[in-house]
Formats: C-alpha cells, structure tokens, sequence
C-alpha cells in the first residue's frame, strides 16, 4: 500500500516539475494533451467503466462544448462567460442524451448515443451559419485567469494540470462515496438494486450528468489548446478513439483511463513522427492488450505483478525445505 | 390484521395466463409457504407481488395500503424484501458491501457523491452485526465470489433482513443447498422474529411443511389449496398435482 503511494507521489513530482525536464515545448505540449484527453477517458469512464453504459457518443459532446467556447466568444462574450456557457451546454447536451438512452442499457445504449453523436457531427458539418461548416472556428486568444496568460505551452501546461488534478481528486472522491457504490451495483445487479430501492434510472442519469461535466471540462481545456474546433473532432473515430483510451489502460479503474489516455496520444502525436504508419501499430498495440491483459493496463500490469510476487515467494518458501532435506 | 393482501390478481404473457385470479391473504406475523409444480407461477405471483412485473388487474394491498400502482423500488422503501430463486448477488465485492449496499438502499444517504462509505461507521457497524447475527461475522472481508453456495444464500436473507422488512418473500431458499446448507438456513429463517411475514415458495418440503402454517398450493396460475398444513397435505387434489400420486 506504501509502495502504491511513493509511487503516485513520484508521478505527482514529475508531473509538477515536467516542464523543468522535458525538452521542448513540443513534449511540454504532448504532456497538455495527455491530460485533457486523460480527463475526458476520466469522463466516459464513469459510464463505460463504473456503469457499465458503454457510449459511442461522447466525442458529439466535446464538441457541443468546443464549438460553444468558440462561438459565444465569436460573439464577443468573455472568457468566464463562454466556459460557464460551455459547461452548462455540455452538460444540459449530456441530459438530452442521457433522456433518450437511458431507455435501454447493453448495445441498445450504444447504439443511441452512436446515433445522437452521428447527428451532431451532422449538425456541426452542415449547420454552416452556426459552426463555419468544413472551415470550422478559431479561437484568437487563450484566457488569462487571476493575470496569468495562458499563452505559452508551460502557463497551460500547469493549468491543465491543475484542472486534471481536480477532476482526478473528484472522481477519487466519487467512487468511493455511496451514489459511486450506487451506481457499480446497477452496473453488476440493477434489478437487485432496484428490489433494493435504490431508483436505478436515476442514479445512471446523474453518473451521465458527472461523465457529461468532465467531458466538458476536457473539450474546454482542448477547443483552448489548440484554438480550433471543426466537425472532425465529433467524428465517430473521435468517440471510439476516447473509449479504446478507457478500455486499454483499464475500463473501472482510476489510473486506467489516464494511462490509456497517454498512450493513445504518446502514439499519435509523437510516434506518428517516426513511423507512417501509426495507425498500424496503434492497433497492433490494442491487439496485444485484449490477448495478454483483456482487462486494461493497469490491472493486468497489477495482477502479473502479483503473479510474479506469489511466484517469487513460493521460490523462496521452497528453498530451504531443499536444504534440510540434504544430509 | 392482514400483511399482505393479493385480491383478484391476473397476468398473462400474450395467450398464456400465468396468474389467474389469485387471492391471497396473509396475517402479520404468520408464515405462509406457496408450493406448485414448476411452472404453475410462483415466482410470476412474487413478481407481481414486488412489482417487478406489472399485473393486469387486481391489486396488491400491503398493510392495508393499496401498492399496486407503486414502483417496486419504493416497495422497499414501505417493508417488502424479497430473495431470488437464482442468487443474485454482488459478486466482485466482499460479503460486508452486499450488506452495506442493503442498508445503504433505504437510508437517503445513497444520494451522496462527496462522503467515503467505508467511513460511514454505522453502516460498517450495522452490517457486521447482520453478518455476525447469521454465523459470517469471522468472513465479512472475504471477496463474495470465494464464497459457497450456501454461504451467498444466507448473506442473501442477511440482506433482506438488515432492511427490517414487515413482509419477507423468500424464493427457494433451500434449492440446492447441502443437507447441513440446509440446517444453517433453517436456523436462520426460525429466528426471524414474529413481526417479520414471511411468504416462502419451496420446494423441499420435509423443511418446508414444519415451517409454515398456512400452505397455498398453485396449479397453472390459479389457487387450487389453501389452508393449514394437515389440511392441505390430506387434501386429494394436494396428492393429484404435486405429492403425486
């Protein structure tokens, strides 16, 4: 347990001192990325990992809320005003979508929020006047929160981490308290739940509401990285590229998503650098994690860790029966 | 005063009735058993009863208190615990959270995203008492899959138990049980105290028959025998669809 804990904190300190080692704004830049992408697996992990509602959809809301950021700024609004909009938007989108597919669970789930994500990546294409159509928005400045600008890659790097600590520390907080408990069960048992009395419907409508708010939080942090959003960033490969994030590093678990999340990016921005064909080898690596660690990184790491642990102690309990044995 | 009062309860599945007209009266504190060849809608009837399924007509009184309308999640809320025939349990965690998860169930506490549940001593002290009270105290921490069979059904009637229902439905809880399972659930069950109901289907009738007092015997849907024990045993029709012979 100790162990586990040294072993957080020394991730904690690189973090925090990552742009001191790193070389280049570029890595410092991949390492914002790794974390707003970490926080919107963090997001669709609530559901997919936690509640068992796998969605094919997700990208369809971070783009609600980066097109929103964008166009209330477009507007002239200010930067609180266009976060806070964003936010309610994406949250009040992940409402609509947890009303029409919470009417069923399984692929059903799926196949709605596929849907609704088809439609608004339609929407974003097609709705020109709104969205800029192909040629998407651009976002002219970053925000100054408190007099610091955002402007270079560091100032944003520490904001990112600051905002992925937090979303970190609330999903620590919400898997541990009883609504998280809550909504395990539904995910393993719900008609127990519900002969339970627990409201089964309600308690996945606020998990969707929690998913929804990190989600937004990300495409907040995204539509600012890089001041740009098109309908490409709603596209299907979007929503499926954020849940191959949760389910390779370990759908349910804390660090899963993160670590999933790093690869994902690691992979596609700066391996794509050495090797054309990328893609490749991206899937070559997910095939590799469904044969040897079907569930995730991080608990296949764990329990192959602990094999080896058991098998080392079993060695060693071995041994001296050996030596007695002897004369 | 009556507990649980079915008056006239019909379900059918397209052209098959699997409830027909069932009436059905139990006093508060009594311990009625429901036996019936396999498909005669038993655990249709319990379905109905919890709200799971919704009936066709009739209504489902609890206490007096009309329920038929009311959602079965609230059913718990108002008394009624039930167990299932297929153990339907919590298996990735450990034996004290399927505790806690039941008592979590009816305390408004549920609602809460911001506290640690491991921390909530009362909970934590209320299941261990649950578990000690049934015999599982010593393995409260033990993950609920490294569990028998028996074990998973007594921490199944804990759990209806730690809810303090008036009504208990119990669904075979001795299907498939060891003889000594058996015993251990037999206990368990004799010392429910008398302000819990408790309606049973069962099968295994030499533990069965000593722990009711009144017998209703279903046979396609419908009531064919009511009454105490003796008279439902010596009862012909008793012999002609389920005794056998």
């Amino acid at each position: 347990m100790s162990g586990r804990y040294t072993a957080l904190l020394i991730a904690l300190l690189l973090l925090i001192t990552l742009p001191y080692w790193m070389t280049g704004v570029y890595y410092v830049n991949v390492a914002s990325q790794i974390l707003f992408y970490a926080i919107f697996a963090l997001g669709l992990n609530v559901l997919a990992g936690y509640g068992g509602l796998v969605s094919l959809g997700h990208a369809g809301l971070f783009g609600v809320t980066a097109y929103a950021t964008g166009y209330m700024l477009q507007l002239g609004f200010s930067h609180t005003t266009a976060i806070i909009f964003a936010l309610v938007t994406g949250v009040a989108a992940m409402a609509v979508y947890a009303a029409l597919s919470l009417r069923s669970t399984g692929i059903g789930f799926i196949m709605i929020t596929l849907a609704l994500g088809e439609i608004l990546w339609g929407l974003a294409y097609r709705w020109i006047s709104l969205t800029g159509g192909d040629n998407g928005l651009s976002l002219k400045t970053r925000p100054e929160p408190l007099g610091f600008s955002l402007a270079n890659a560091d100032t944003f790097y520490y904001a990112t981490l600051i905002v992925f600590l937090l979303s970190l520390a609330a999903m620590m907080v919400f898997v541990r308290s009883p609504l998280g408990a809550a909504l395990m069960g539904t995910r393993d048992e719900p008609r127990r739940m519900n002969a339970l009395g627990y409201h089964v419907w309600a308690i996945r409508f606020y998990a969707c509401l929690f998913s929804g708010l990190l989600t937004a939080i990300s495409a907040i942090l995204f539509v600012y990285y890089t001041q740009f959003i098109s309908p490409q960033t709603l596209a299907l490969t979007a929503s499926a590229e954020v849940l191959l994030m949760v389910i390779s590093g370990g759908a349910g678990t804390l660090l899963g998503p993160i670590v999933g999340a790093a690869l994902v990016v690691v992979v596609k921005t700066v391996v794509s650098g050495f090797i054309e064909r990328w893609n490749f080898l991206l899937g070559a690596i997910f095939v590799a994690i469904v044969i040897l660690m079907p569930e995730g990184l991080v608990p296949g790491s764990v329990r192959l860790w602990r094999l080896a642990r058991r098998q080392r102690e079993r060695r060693a309990a071995r041994m001296p029966a050996k030596v007695e044995a002897k004369p | 005063m009556s507990a649980l009062t079915v008056t006239n309860l019909c379900k059918s599945f397209g052209g098959l009735h699997v409830t027909t007209d069932v009436n059905l009266n139990v006093e508060a504190g009594e311990r009625r058993l429901i036996i019936g060849p396999n498909g005669a809608g038993k655990t249709t009837l319990f379905n109905l009863i919890t709200g799971e399924l919704t009936p066709d007509s009739g209504t489902v009184e609890l206490f007096g208190q009309d329920i038929t309308k009311v959602p079965s999640r609230r059913r718990a809320h108002l008394g009624m615990a039930r167990t299932y025939q297929i153990i339907t349990l919590f298996t990735r965690d450990t034996i004290i959270h399927n505790v806690t998860l039941a008592l979590l169930g009816l305390s408004p506490a549920r609602w809460n995203p911001l506290i640690d549940l491991k921390r909530q001593g009362h909970f934590v002290e209320q299941a261990q008492a649950a578990l000690d009270r049934i015999g599982l105290g010593h393995i409260a921490n033990r993950p609920l899959r490294q569990t028998s069979y028996g074990e998973r059904r007594r921490v199944e009637i804990a759990m209806a138990l730690t809810q303090n229902p008036k009504v208990l439905l119990l669904d075979e809880p001795f299907a498939g049980l060891s003889i000594d399972e058996r015993r251990d659930v037999h206990q368990l069950l004799l010392a429910i105290p008398r302000d819990v109901t408790i309606v049973m289907i069962e099968h295994n009738m030499d533990v069965a028959l000593e722990f009711a007092e009144r017998i209703t015997l279903l046979h396609f849907g419908e009531v064919i025998v009511e009454g105490n024990r003796a008279e439902v045993v010596a009862d012909p029709r008793t012999r002609e669809v389920y005794l056998g012979h």
